[in-house]
């Protein structure tokens, strides 16, 4: 095949805009260049305002990763304020925070990630039919049968945050609502349904037997319930390789509770485990269409280039830790959280396989979590602890979105917020090159992606990009 | 009828919201409705190419469209250009898309207050000069003149919120492809009156609080959010406490205020969010149609006359009082 060039977009099921600019060569993709095409100014909307505005504006940012984005602004606050969050109070945004993820990894799969598997290039495979069946957009058995989980395991959202996307229920203190003893047995129940659909369709077996799973290998001889159906494209059309991923993997530790992170936080390279050297964060803009220079987020700006000037293709930030892209998500949470499969799906290339392999463990091991909670939480205590916030001060707030690795950096002056930064997880994921042309995690991942005969719109691409689950709207912000 | 949903300069969260629709699921509710969704950015299988070959079908009339949903505000900057949000892929940008797309719609629904009106889009300085379907904030006319009208004589239909609630969408859809949405049914700034025509605060849970004054300090407490707390559920359209969010909540049971999303520029208050501005210890701002001075004199009383267990109730996270219960009788 001759050397070409495409333009792939606009490319959905993805949450906002994206356009990937492919070099093929050979038959397969030799580079990549990832632009997040949408710019609003979320930082520069919060200059000048009281720093408790974050709180309303920053879930904006996104409708799918709306409580992350809020427990991310209420750590900088409480940060700057020097507060911890009530106990209690904790371990509900816990919960309510898990609940936000859990739906986003549900809606991934079902509504973003499978449907391309019902294209009618896979006609040929065994599993195409039941494929179909399941997953077809907007119409597949499967595809409703996940929205209406979710609709009702949001219900515990509809209960204790009022609503969702964009509930202000999350505070530097804890959570603006106190539950009663009968709304906790109320999540409780709201919970075992959700398990129930699980374990039905999803899995089609227990979740404990899913979170038992030690390896890849077996990982690929489960075939029950939709995930199986996944597991058998993927054996299939070997997106075990599809997709490999550099092996650097980041986590902010998702769900602070008083006794510890619900998943561990931690910086994984070269196959060890290391504390994340915060300060050595850096946003490089050389290819961004940004003005100034590359600054650590707490010292950073964003100042749009009018102009859209060469050699920049992205209005998205290279963010580099210790000079180095990351990739981050549920993959790198499982695999620093230390679970068997997880390590041993990102030590054989941490691929397409890996990524969607490591979500739907995620999945599992989240609801074992929600279950905890709700069973443990203490409807007699506080939820909320007081505190002002000074008229001067400095917060980060790092949280793990359902995507990854989230941190808001909030500087105020005067009472009012004087600067912010936020670096979300597809900023990392699907960053430009830096100053030194390092290509970003998506960017690199897609080179040696095969190119079939004609293609306009690679399949290998689409699900190379897909299993990153980008949330391009927080991307920019 | 078809219909076609696209993405601009907005967060996503309405289309999120969407499928969150209940009893039944949003696909089904469509699917009845006799809507069949030619392309959705989020819930479609076609991209890239198939898109833009769908897209300028529509753009060239070749394919009649019935519904054209836009969610989110329409970026103009930089300099009038648009470039800050580019239909990927097609070298345009969405602000040119969605000029040429609108004429050819049977409808033209804004999804959310972005949309709508600019929404928290243009928050602060509108850092992407961005603008309402067919409103800049309060003022009529955005990315479309004020007089556009569709080939049925509607404006631009403003579902406005942020997010919409599920209902609200899907009910608009519904009655646009049963042909039963007239002009008068939609208000002022052109939103459905089947949810514009309530208050936030009819059937507001904390409604007894409100009813004496008894209000909270502080977030987590339980009493009325009005007096202190930024609260403006006594002004704002919307039957969020009338229809449950979620299957059970609103922002006022969630114990935060309303913030009146659904109106134009709500998005930069001139206060914080979650304060009430006052002039002289006084909160600035009265409950919709309700005369100054009833107003404060009706408070005045009903504060005087706060039962024990309001008082106490409205600066506690809990309910520390319970009803009184009648004695048996002798």
């Amino acid at each position: 095949m001759s050397d070409a060039r495409l333009v792939v977009g606009p490319f959905n099921r993805v949450e906002g805009d994206l356009e990937v600019h492919l070099d093929i060569r050979d038959g397969a993709v030799a580079s990549a260049r990832v632009n997040a095409p949408l710019y609003r100014g979320f930082e520069r909307m919060l200059e000048g305002r009281n720093p408790h505005d974050a709180l309303t504006i920053t879930p904006r940012i996104c409708g799918i990763c709306s409580i992350s984005q809020s427990a991310a602004a209420a750590r900088a606050l409480g940060d700057a304020m020097g507060l911890q969050p009530a106990p209690e109070g904790a371990r509900m945004a816990a919960l309510i925070h898990a609940v936000e993820n859990v739906c986003d990894h549900l809606t991934h799969f079902y509504l973003f990630f499978m449907p391309d598997f019902t294209r009618p290039a896979y006609q040929g495979q065994d599993w195409h039919a039941a494929v179909v069946q399941r997953f077809t957009a907007m119409e597949g058995s499967g595809a409703r049968r996940a929205v209406e989980a979710r609709a009702s395991l949001m219900h515990i959202l509809g209960l204790m945050a009022g609503k969702w996307p964009h509930t202000l229920a999350i505070q530097p203190g804890g959570v603006t609502r106190t539950p009663t003893a009968a709304e906790r047995v109320r999540i409780v129940a709201t919970l075992r349904g959700f398990r129930r659909f699980m374990e039905a369709e999803l899995f089609g077996r227990t979740l404990e037997e899913f979170v038992a799973l030690p390896s890849q290998d077996a990982l690929l001889d489960w075939h029950a319930g939709d995930a199986g159906l996944f597991l058998r494209a993927a054996a299939s059309l070997d997106l075990v390789r599809m997709g490999a991923g550099a092996g650097r993997y980041l986590s902010f530790g998702a769900y602070p509770l008083p006794e510890g992170f619900g998943f561990a936080r931690g910086l994984w390279q070269a196959g060890a485990l290391t504390e994340v050297p915060l300060s050595d964060i850096v946003e490089d803009v050389s290819h961004a269409w940004m003005l100034g220079a590359a600054a650590h987020p707490s010292r950073g700006m964003t100042e749009p280039d009018e102009y859209m000037r060469d050699p920049a293709y992205s209005w998205c930030k290279a963010p580099r830790l210790a000079g180095a892209p990351v990739e981050c998500g549920a993959l790198a949470r499982q695999v620093i959280d230390g679970h068997p499969l997880a390590c041993d799906l990102a030590a054989r290339g941490g691929g397409v396989l890996a990524r969607v392999g490591a979500r739907l463990l995620e999945i599992a091991r989240t609801q074992l979590l929600m279950e905890d909670l709700a069973q443990t939480i203490d409807p007699d205590a506080r939820f909320m602890a007081k505190g002002g916030v000074p008229a001067h001060g400095e917060g980060a707030g790092l949280v793990e979105a359902a995507r990854g690795a989230l941190g808001h950096w909030l500087r105020v002056e005067g009472g009012r917020i004087a600067s912010y930064q936020i670096i979300a997880p597809t900023t990392w994921n699907f960053s430009p090159r830096d100053a030194d042309e390092v290509p970003g995690p998506l960017e690199a991942a897609l080179v040696g992606a095969a190119v079939a005969q004609g293609e306009k719109t690679p399949l290998s691409v689409q699900h190379i990009v897909r299993s990153f689950d980008p949330c391009m709207v927080c991307t920019v912000h | 009828m078809n219909l076609l949903w696209l993405q601009a300069s907005g967060c996503g969260g309405c289309t999120m919201s969407l499928i969150c629709a209940e009893n039944p699921n949003v696909f089904d509710t469509l699917a009845d409705a006799g809507i069949r969704v030619l392309w959705h950015p989020a819930l479609s299988v076609e991209t890239g190419a198939e898109t833009r070959a769908l897209l300028d079908d529509i753009a060239l009339g070749e394919t009649l469209l019935d519904l054209l949903c836009i969610e989110g505000a329409i970026a103009r900057g930089p300099r009038g250009t648009g470039r800050y949000q580019m239909l990927t892929g097609t070298g345009r940008s969405m602000m040119e898309w969605v000029r040429d797309l609108a004429p050819r719609a049977r409808h033209v629904v804004a999804v959310g207050s972005c949309a709508a009106f600019g929404g928290v889009t243009t928050a602060g300085d509108n850092p992407s000069d961005a603008v309402g379907m067919q409103y800049e904030g309060r003022h009529s006319g955005g990315l479309l003149s004020a007089d556009f009208r569709d080939a049925t004589g509607l404006p631009v239909i403003n579902v406005a919120g942020c997010p919409t609630h599920p209902g609200w969408v899907l009910e608009t859809l519904m009655l646009l492809a049963a042909g039963a949405l007239r002009a008068q049914d939609l208000d002022g700034y052109a939103r459905p009156r089947f949810f514009a025509d309530h208050l936030v605060h009819h059937g507001c849970p904390k409604n007894e609080f409100y009813e004496y004054k008894a209000s909270a300090r502080e977030l987590s407490e339980m009493g009325c959010m009005m007096e202190h707390l930024g609260c403006i559920g006594t002004q704002a359209v919307g039957d969020c406490n009338i229809r449950p969010w979620n299957g059970a909540g609103s922002c006022t049971s969630g114990g935060y205020p309303c913030i009146n999303c659904t109106a134009p520029e709500f998005e930069n208050p001139r206060h914080a969010f979650t304060q009430t501005p006052k002039v002289a210890g006084i909160p600035v701002g009265l409950p919709t149609d309700m005369p100054k001075a009833w107003f404060m004199a009706l408070a005045s009383l009903s504060k005087a006359a706060t039962p024990h267990r309001l008082a106490r109730n409205a600066i506690s996270d809990r309910v520390d009082v319970p009803p009184s219960l009648r004695k048996p009788r002798p």
